[in-house]
């Protein structure tokens, strides 16, 4: 092969164009929409809060009830994840792994806290759990108190998030080579050891994936929580709910802080979580 | 360790995997288990290592029944074909689970435990990539580490499930002169499954032909090639020209030769099926026992020739591979004509119809009568 055709090539004043064209055009397209969307909303957030200065936000959030709030719903979604961690898990592997009457109406059952109204599902959770519902009255006799107040919450939260760690793992769980299993158990590992050295770290990433959907969506939920909250200040009033009560008191100063402040402890929580998977993902896995 | 199976059988529901097969593998010995996809070569090996739970027979290790213990008790090394490597641990992790896996009381060191993985990688020839992960290493490096993790446990039996399917054919054929020397090195009894003809002769002491569940033949390399019990045996290793032929009172006919191929050999009179393969025929002059026929086609491959021809008698095409040049230098040309009888040939009779249902059970009609016949 002669040089002469690269010469010609690098002559020609057009570029060769790429295999993949419009690349300007979409590229253009997803940024003004993220910027719409996303960006400039929350630009926005962060401008109005600064409009309170240093010392005011400072008052705000350092106030005993915004923090009584953010404690609330970070610390009850956290509970409320790991709970759904550690059940949505087993619910994911007895779909995925055996076979019983009824498995997709029970599957299907699973997806209902993402379809339902968030209003919906709080009143069901509300009647069922108060002092006086189905299962609260018996759980009132043995001194739980399921609804109006933090326990409340958490079922919530717990509700809601269960389907984003169950659907995540389902696919993971599926695909994890029975091979895997197959080679531990002749290498002389029980069962226990199998599970624990060999199936858990394989779906692990996928169940931090379902864990940090599962806590965002706690701390965002807002409807179904507030029926069965009790929105008690310092003690049952979640941090969404707080924003609003500012709101309808024309502060929008302080309800702008709040919500900034809840939005970068959830980018911090979420940024940790997936450097955690980047990590994890460089050892191989 | 001497494995002796008695009369192993499986069924998946309707179909049967196996029916009731004996088995007898030497300590030491290189064994394949060959045949086609749902011959239940994978399932009999599965079995052994009792990843497959049996419906009847006996296993056995020695003088240990097998049968009742459960897989990690048999202590087998299984190799699969897609090597099943753990993939968030590293090389020597991998390599020495098995040992990190043991009850405490049996458990060797730590620093015991390493060294034995670490001496194992050098044998596989994977040393100093103890410290990464399985994605980092190309196809057959991980399959060297499967086998090294399966080494490990000093495994009473070792078993390979189509070691070299995954692979590409250069590596394939490292690996198959590679596993042979280790065997040769470390002694272990191995039994692999594979479909590949040419893997099973190249590597195994002895191949176990499976076909429909049953063993059609149990032999050495040789035996096996040379002398096929049943046309399925034939027909899987290497694909054959099956001619039509006679038996007479003085002889062995083909279709449209005025004399006998061979003698009388205890064949009934009647139409038989003569069995050759391509690399079998020779170009002859006059001769009475050969077959006339027309070169359709011709197509050089490397050291050998070959020869599309068309049958003069019933317009059968076979092919057939000749050394190039022919020995009288004549270069062949579509349009001659040829004459040509095989050297080597079995002939069976009654081959049976191709069953359309494969969970039908036809095989017990190949046993048929067969015998390899060396031509002059």
């Amino acid at each position: 092969m002669s040089a002469a055709p690269i010469v010609a090539a690098a002559l020609s004043p057009r570029r060769p164009r790429s295999v993949l064209p419009g690349f300007g055009l979409a590229m253009g397209f997803t940024l003004s929409y993220l910027s719409l969307l996303v960006l400039i909303p929350l630009a926005g957030l962060f401008i109005k809060t600064a409009g309170l200065g240093f010392d005011g936000l400072v008052h705000v959030l350092g106030s005993p009830r915004v923090l009584a709030a953010l404690r609330l719903s970070f610390g009850g979604a956290l509970i409320a994840a790991a709970i759904n961690a550690v059940f949505g898990t087993l619910v994911a592997w007895t779909f995925v792994r055996y076979r019983f009457p009824g498995k997709r109406l029970f599957q299907a059952m699973v997806d209902l806290p993402f379809a339902l109204p968030t209003a919906v599902a709080g009143i069901a959770l509300t009647a069922i759990y108060s002092p006086n519902g189905w299962l609260g009255a018996p759980l009132a006799k043995l001194g739980i108190k399921a609804a109006y107040n933090p326990t409340g919450i958490v079922l919530a939260m717990t509700f809601i998030g269960l389907p984003f760690v169950v659907r995540t793992l389902e696919p993971v769980l599926e695909e994890a080579e029975k091979q895997l299993e197959e080679a531990a158990a002749t290498l002389g590992a029980t069962r226990w050891q199998t599970v624990t050295r060999i199936i858990l770290p394989a779906v692990l990433p996928a169940l931090l994936t379902g864990l940090a959907l599962a806590f965002a969506r706690a701390v965002g939920e807002y409807g179904s929580i507030i029926f069965i909250a009790g929105n008690i200040p310092n003690v049952s009033e979640i941090a969404p709910l707080l924003i609003m009560i500012r709101l309808e008191e024309f502060d929008y100063a302080g309800a702008t802080a709040v919500a900034s402040a809840m939005l970068v402890i959830s980018f911090g929580l979420l940024l940790g979580i997936n450097l955690l998977q980047a990590w994890r993902q460089r050892r191989g896995t | 360790m001497n494995i002796n199976i008695r009369g192993i059988s499986k069924r998946f529901g309707d179909f049967t995997a196996l029916h009731g097969l004996d088995l007898d593998v030497a300590s030491g010995e290189l064994l394949a288990l060959l045949g086609p996809s749902g011959s239940g070569k994978t399932t009999l090996l599965r079995a052994i290592a009792g990843l497959e739970p049996i419906d009847g027979g006996r296993i056995l290790f020695g003088d240990t029944d097998a049968t009742r213990l459960s897989v990690q008790e048999r202590r087998v090394g299984f190799v699969f074909q897609h090597y099943a490597l753990f993939k968030h641990m590293t090389v020597l992790d991998n390599v020495t689970f098995g040992l990190r896996m043991r009850p405490r009381a049996q458990r060797p060191r730590s620093a015991e435990i390493k060294r034995r993985g670490l001496k194992l990688l050098d044998l596989v020839q994977l040393g100093g990539l103890e410290g990464r992960y399985p994605t980092q290493l190309s196809g057959g490096q991980r399959q060297r580490v499967a086998l090294a993790r399966a080494l490990a446990i000093e495994p009473r039996v070792l078993l390979l499930d189509e070691p070299f399917g995954a692979l590409d054919a250069k590596v394939r054929k490292d690996l198959r002169r590679w596993l042979r020397q280790l065997h040769r090195d470390t002694g272990y009894t191995t039994i692999f499954v594979t479909h590949d003809q040419e893997e099973a002769l190249e590597l195994a002491d002895r191949i176990v032909v499976m076909n429909r569940g049953r063993i059609e033949q149990i032999g050495s390399t040789d035996q096996v090639y040379d002398s096929p019990s049943t046309p399925f045996v034939f027909d899987f290793l290497g694909s054959p020209n099956v001619l039509p032929g006679e038996v007479r009172a003085d002889g062995i006919y083909l279709l449209g030769a005025t004399a006998p191929i061979e003698a009388p050999n205890g064949f009934q009179p009647g139409p038989v099926d003569v069995y050759a393969r391509a690399a079998d025929f020779r170009v002859v002059g006059e001769d009475a026992a050969a077959i006339e026929g027309q070169v359709v086609e011709t197509q050089r491959t490397g050291v050998l020739v070959r020869l599309t021809v068309k049958l003069a008698a019933n317009q059968q095409v076979v092919e057939i591979e000749i050394p190039h040049p022919d020995p009288e230098m004549k270069v062949w040309l579509p349009g001659d004509p040829i004459r040509l009888r095989p050297a080597h040939f079995s002939l069976y009779r009654d081959r049976p119809p191709q069953p359309a249902n494969i969970t039908e059970d036809r095989s017990a009609d190949y046993a048929a009568p067969g015998s390899r016949v060396r031509g002059q």
